[in-house]
């Protein structure tokens, strides 16, 4: 059930969300989104500039964490603003099992404009992949 | 060699309209694993109040990184984009992208500065409709890693 502005309180847990991801899951957003950096798709380039491996776009993770929200919020469009520091990559490796990003959110604020600030965490192989990350959501 | 500051204030030319399409927004929906049906089916974003399925939050990233083509690829700037990582990313959304729009962006570049060896460029894309409505505003922070003064890097 979508949640109204009424009954939000400042502390309270998003459900939380567990998103695989896949080398398919980077193939696939790469054509959805036309960002063919070849670090999201080829090894050997992705190592020869320093990377571990193929790592996931930083939109894509973004995009995957901000489903913590929309799915709470039960509309896409409630997202107001959204935004994130990318502080270190999640790494994709080509095992057929990938990697998951766990995604845990919490209500820091209520806003003057009536909007809800959601502060977002999102890891992957237990570490921190995203920074700072915050959505203002409109509830009805 | 670091950027020219002197890029900061710099606007680029609207880019030509985009088209948002219905089974666009599906695709990048799919993309995403976002599963919302105001994302795929007319009748259910008409009753989430919206006049046509939406796009997902992140959506404008379309737009705003087909836009910054024009100032990566500027030789007077220089930027080596081999070297570019994200930094940050934020959208400000003035209303939903939905399936219909015809949308210009227009690339403003905010700030460059270098620090420890890496420039940073604050980019700022103001997605608009061919109308002039304000849509959305995507700011992304570009790094290019390695590409200010030699010597100073930790």
């Amino acid at each position: 059930m979508t949640p109204t502005l009424s009954e939000v309180t400042v502390g309270d847990e998003l459900p939380a969300l567990t998103v695989p991801v896949t080398r398919a899951d980077l193939v696939r957003y790469a054509g959805a989104s036309g960002d063919f950096n070849p670090i999201h798709w080829n090894e050997r380039f992705a190592t020869e500039v320093g990377l571990p491996d193929v790592i996931a776009h930083g939109m894509l993770t973004m995009a995957l964490a901000g489903r913590i929200v929309t799915e709470w919020a039960g509309d896409p469009g409630a997202v107001a603003r959204y935004s994130v520091r990318f502080t270190r990559p999640v790494v994709v490796p080509d095992d057929g099992v990938g990697t998951e990003i766990t995604v845990t959110g919490k209500v820091a604020a209520i806003n003057e404009d009536g909007t809800v600030k959601v502060t977002i965490t999102a890891k992957a192989a237990d570490q921190a992949v995203l920074g700072g990350a915050q959505a203002h959501v409109r509830l009805p | 060699m670091p950027l020219d500051q002197a890029f900061i204030g710099r606007e680029y030319p609207p880019t030509p309209p985009y088209e948002v399409g219905r089974e666009k927004i599906r695709e990048f929906a799919d993309a995403v694993h976002d599963d919302s049906e105001v994302c795929r089916d007319t009748d259910a974003a008409k009753a989430a109040g919206h006049p046509d399925v939406i796009a997902p939050p992140t959506f404008a990233v379309i737009l705003s990184m087909g836009a910054h083509d024009a100032l990566v690829g500027d030789p007077e700037l220089g930027l080596d984009y081999s070297r570019v990582v994200h930094g940050q990313q934020e959208f400000v959304h003035h209303r939903p992208i939905r399936a219909g729009d015809r949308l210009v962006t227009v690339v403003h570049v905010d700030d460059i500065m270098a620090r420890a060896g890496n420039d940073f460029l604050t980019v700022r894309a103001e997605v608009g409709s061919v109308d002039g409505e304000r849509v959305c505003t995507a700011t992304s922070l570009l790094v290019a890693r390695g590409t200010a003064e030699e010597g100073d890097q930790a």
